[in-house]
């Protein structure tokens, strides 16, 4: 909950919203005085007028008020040159500038993309050593035949590691944001009792699903291969194209569907927040462990005292296969907790 | 570039205009849907049938439906009634 200040009307933030949208009060108001006072004048000069023939002798004194009166009408002519023709002349220069900066930076782009050096060229610095470290000696090294899961589980652990903590890191942070708090909101609910008030239809976090025969039977046969063509993608992460990410992506996707068809009572029974909480710090936990124990054995992690066994066959390439199965639990899990967060602000 | 990649990339840009220039915000997520399933296709055409799976699943699949619970929470969507949905 914040906090709203009591003084907010007079705080540095809010003149300078009002300033923006060209609300400013204050000088509205000057702008009023200013207009009385004219107005004010105008009168007086008026009654001078018809005056003037009883004091005929006051000619210095019209005079002088003449020069006060056109002085006057100039003012007032340049006092409202902002309002009408001055914003013309700044919105028009706002668009030139927008368009000549965007011709700008597209043509700088486009500079830079023709310096690139040509698609799919043999001698491109892309085609240096380091590849070809991989591509000969991958097999060898990492005992998987995928290279670009020896890539990344191996050569790069790391990296993988970073991106697993980057996808727990935004599910806590939609935790955090979109969390209901389940106390407040019995407060809540027991507060509207006593008024008897309607609940707001805004809130849609207690209505479910309506029972949708067609979305129950579609979901009742694709669910299945859906989930069971993750574990796949998972499990040969080192065999095929595929791994971790992917097939965590595909059963959080099998997830999503077979909770937008029973509802969220269905899904609770195997997977609560608890279950989320355990499943993706164990997995983290153990990534982590896996990668860092090379660090008290000479920090070379190439060389894991893991057997790799023949490359081509399920159980081998050392570590992939178990850190592919964490990054796939971890991914699966964050995807449905993207979901029912959103959904209904819990698990 | 054979004719099949052409047809591809065409698709590609027009779907890309077509999800910033679309009036409604439900019609221009399912026009970004078919965007990544393009996209997807062009993957595996550039021979990375891993980022292709990927973007299949992610793209096509859980951003979209985050986007579809997102126009819903904040009443984005039209023509959503009150009897399609019932209490739990």
């Amino acid at each position: 909950m914040s906090r709203q200040r009591s003084n907010y009307e007079n705080t540095l933030w809010r003149k300078f919203e009002r300033w923006v949208n060209g609300e400013d009060n204050s000088s509205m108001e000057a702008s009023e005085k200013h207009e009385e006072k004219i107005q004010r004048i105008s009168k007086e000069q008026q009654q001078d007028v018809v005056d003037f023939e009883a004091t005929a002798e006051d000619v210095n004194e019209l005079i002088s008020k003449e020069k006060k009166r056109k002085i006057e009408a100039l003012y007032r002519k340049y006092e409202n040159w902002p309002q009408t023709k001055g914003i013309k002349i700044f919105t028009g220069l706002y668009r030139a500038m927008a368009v000549i900066l965007c011709a700008c930076i597209i043509a700088l782009l486009l500079i830079t993309v023709s310096y690139l050096p040509e698609f799919g060229n043999a001698n491109n610095p892309a085609n240096n050593e380091v590849p070809e470290r991989y591509i000969e000696n991958g097999i060898e090294e990492t005992g998987a035949v995928n290279f670009v899961a020896g890539m990344i589980l191996d050569y790069r652990a790391f990296d993988t590691l970073g991106e697993s903590h980057v996808l727990f890191i935004a599910a806590c942070c939609v935790l955090i944001l979109l969390r209901a708090d389940k106390k407040k909101e019995d407060k809540k609910k027991e507060q509207k009792k006593n008024i008897t008030c309607v609940v707001a239809d805004g809130n849609d976090r207690i209505y479910e699903p309506k029972n949708d025969k067609i979305l129950q039977k579609i979901a009742f046969i694709l669910v299945p291969p859906i989930i069971i063509y993750g574990i796949y993608v998972v499990l040969n992460g080192h065999l095929s194209p595929g791994g971790g990410f992917s097939g965590g992506a595909i059963i959080g996707a099998g997830l999503i569907l077979y909770t937008n068809a029973f509802g969220f009572k269905k899904t609770s029974e195997f997977f609560t927040y608890k279950t989320f909480s355990t499943v993706t710090v164990c997995s983290l936990l153990f990534y982590a462990g896996a990668k860092s124990y090379s660090f008290y054995t000479g920090a070379n992690h190439l060389e894991s005292h893991i057997p790799k066994g023949i490359p081509g066959n399920i159980l081998s390439s050392g570590l992939i296969l178990p850190l592919n199965i964490a990054v796939g639990l971890i991914v699966a899990c964050t995807m449905y907790g993207f979901y029912s967060l959103f959904r209904k602000g819990g698990m | 570039m054979g004719f099949f990649e052409f047809v591809l990339l065409t698709f590609l840009v027009v779907c890309a205009l077509a999800a910033s220039f679309s009036k409604n915000l439900l019609t221009s997520i399912v026009i970004f849907m078919s965007y990544s399933v393009i996209m997807s296709i062009i993957w595996i055409i550039l021979e990375s049938p891993d980022l292709a799976i990927t973007e299949a699943a992610v793209g096509a699949g859980v951003t979209s439906v985050l986007f579809f619970i997102t126009l819903k929470k904040i009443h984005a969507m039209k023509g959503e009634k009150e009897d399609e949905q019932t209490k739990k």
